[in-house]
């Protein structure tokens, strides 16, 4: 099987037309157009309960839509990670035997895959045994290790600290880049969406809107939706980091200041005026924008 | 060639914990225990049926304790009531439909504590070919189902996603445990199956890093708890069934000592947390 395909090879992977889905009589999401294309990669946003993993299970065939139509390539190869997975103790698994569970992969390929997602060490570990994010690790290497077509990754960086973040999402452009499969991702936080995003889908029950991160993040539905501030720090993970750590400790940030911390109680940024805003993006008490590279200057014109 | 019925007893016994030991892994990985209960006290039900209508007994067996698993399936998917809730509807409605049946046939006399607790002793050569062939014909299918059950224990929707078929795969795992339930019944009794599936495979997963050694595991204790149950019922000549389960006790009890190398201790530790994710 070859996996490098040209990334504009015609037919879209998966195609959902108008799909909706239907629970106890709500529905949990309706109306919902976008196609994946091979090398595509497309991101889903919204609130909590916004149909997000809804609609993914919808494109991938776990759930028949209740209105509208969900078309897949014939014989579409899916690596999928769950947004929550939980192992019985009682059943002994580690993560090497993880890996094969749903289909017998080569040795070679479950070492590569082990080691691109940084956690071949564990190879013989219980999964139990694993903290959250060399869990979400182990299932992502499961998941790439069967060389999909269509990637399906549901909050793939959640309990991953941030520099884990930030090597994942990087992992997951180049799995993009090699093998030119589709990706479907699903992002555990609102305003941040990776870089190499092709379409940002925003759902709330409906698609609210949808483009390149850029268009998203200036449209006016999104700005009802989560605010105008919201919008202006819909944030990229970059390579390009927007501030650098020196070896004293301190950090110099992408404007030439350096600070002691990356925290916007420093005194880099000005976001403690505005945290009024923020207070449902991000309980962890260290503010995004400090880090992460929004794409139009929050430090212009809204401060 | 099996003249002795102790020789016999050994045989079909091992033979039938050898077949319930990974339908036992299954059963305790997927939290079944009471639904493997449910299917086994409705066998009952199908012994009242077999004598109604004169069918096999085996056959009447299994055809209730499927059709009562559909049922299971068929009343999850609407909903109203809650699984656990369900399994105690079905559970006590067969067992008491089947004796009252029993007790409207006032021309038959039957052993009831022959089929509550079974009769290993009384076991004949046919019944011999029954289990080994039944249990034979189970692992192999178990062999198959392996991979597409074992995925969707894990997670359904990442079996579906990928190409399984976890539904069609639980429907099979049901008609086997149907089987195993209608085989074992001679054997260790209504009351007593689900301990045979449970207990060995409990044992099993102090010694086992893997699913499938565990498989092995919870065969290889079920065995030496047929063995030694039956053993210590001449030995003190108390019931057989009971005997065979008192011994998988033990054997479980010693299991959980902490002298044991390897990964027990890390797993003792994990089951008071009860896992996490």
């Amino acid at each position: 099987m070859l996996n490098i395909r040209p990334p504009q090879d015609a037919a879209p992977l998966v195609t959902l037309a108008n799909a909706g889905v239907r629970r106890n009589g709500r529905w949990l999401v309706r109306g919902v157009d976008f196609s994946i294309a091979r090398g595509e990669i497309v991101t889903l946003i919204g609130p909590n309960g916004s149909g997000k993993s809804t609609t993914a299970k919808a494109a991938i065939g776990v759930l028949k839509p209740d209105e509208g139509h969900v078309s897949r390539l014939a014989g579409l190869r899916v690596g999928y990670v769950p947004q929550k997975l939980s192992i019985d103790w009682t059943l002994p698994l580690t993560v090497e035997r993880l890996m094969t569970l749903t289909g017998p992969l080569s040795r070679t390929d479950i070492d590569t895959a082990l080691h691109s997602t940084g956690v071949a060490h564990l190879a013989r570990s219980e999964v139990q045994h694993l903290s959250g994010g060399e869990f979400q690790r182990a299932l992502l290497a499961r998941a790439i290790a069967r060389k999909p077509d269509l990637l399906v990754l549901d909050e793939p960086v959640q309990g991953v600290d941030f520099s884990g973040e930030i090597a994942l999402y990087d992992l997951i452009r180049q799995i993009r880049n090699r093998t030119g499969c589709g990706i479907l991702l699903i992002s555990h936080d609102l305003h941040v969406v990776m870089a190499e995003t092709d379409t940002v889908v925003c759902l709330n029950g409906h698609v609210c809107c949808r483009g390149t991160p850029q268009d998203v993040s200036r449209s006016p539905e999104y700005r009802k939706l989560f605010g105008g501030r919201a919008a202006d720090t819909l944030a990229v993970y970059s390579h390009h980091h927007d501030h650098t750590h020196l070896p004293d400790g301190r950090v110099l940030h992408a404007d030439g200041s350096v600070t002691e911390h990356c925290h916007p109680e420093d005194g880099h940024h000005h976001d403690h005026e505005h945290d009024d805003v923020h207070d449902h993006a991000d309980d962890c008490g260290c503010s995004h924008h400090s880090r992460l590279h929004g794409y139009d200057n929050k430090e212009s014109g809204h401060v | 060639m099996f003249d002795d019925f102790f020789t016999r007893a050994l045989v079909a016994g091992i033979g039938l914990a050898i077949t319930v030991g990974p339908l036992g892994c299954f059963v305790i990985w997927r939290r079944m225990a009471y639904f493997g209960d449910t299917m086994a006290h409705s066998a009952l039900l199908g012994v009242a049926l077999s004598l109604l209508f004169d069918l096999n007994l085996m056959l009447a067996v299994f055809i209730v304790a499927a059709a009562v698993s559909l049922l299971l399936l068929l009343l999850q998917r609407r909903g109203a009531l809650s699984t656990d809730a369900l399994l105690g509807i079905l559970s006590h409605s067969a067992l008491s439909i089947g004796l009252v049946m029993v007790a409207f046939m006032t021309w038959v006399r039957i052993d009831l504590v022959g089929f509550l607790f079974g009769d290993i002793l009384a076991v004949s050569e046919a019944d011999i070919d029954l289990v080994w062939g039944g249990g034979i014909l189970v692992l192999f299918a178990m062999v198959y189902l392996w991979r597409p059950l074992l995925a969707s224990t894990v997670n359904a929707e990442l079996a579906e996603a990928e190409g399984l078929q976890p539904e069609r795969t639980k429907l099979y795992f049901m008609l086997l445990m149907a089987l195993v339930i209608a085989i074992a019944m001679k054997i260790v009794g209504i009351l007593l199956i689900t301990s045979l599936l449970i207990i060995p495979a409990a044992t099993a997963r102090r010694f086992s890093s893997s699913p499938e050694i565990m498989a092995v595991m919870a065969s290889v204790i079920g065995a030496l708890a047929v063995t030694g149950g039956l053993f210590g019922s001449l030995h003190f000549d108390t019931p057989s069934g009971p005997s065979i389960v008192v011994a998988a006790l033990c054997l479980f009890v010693v299991s959980l000592l902490p002298f044991w190398p390897g990964r027990s201790s890390e797993t003792a530790i994990h089951s008071i947390h009860g896992g996490h994710h």
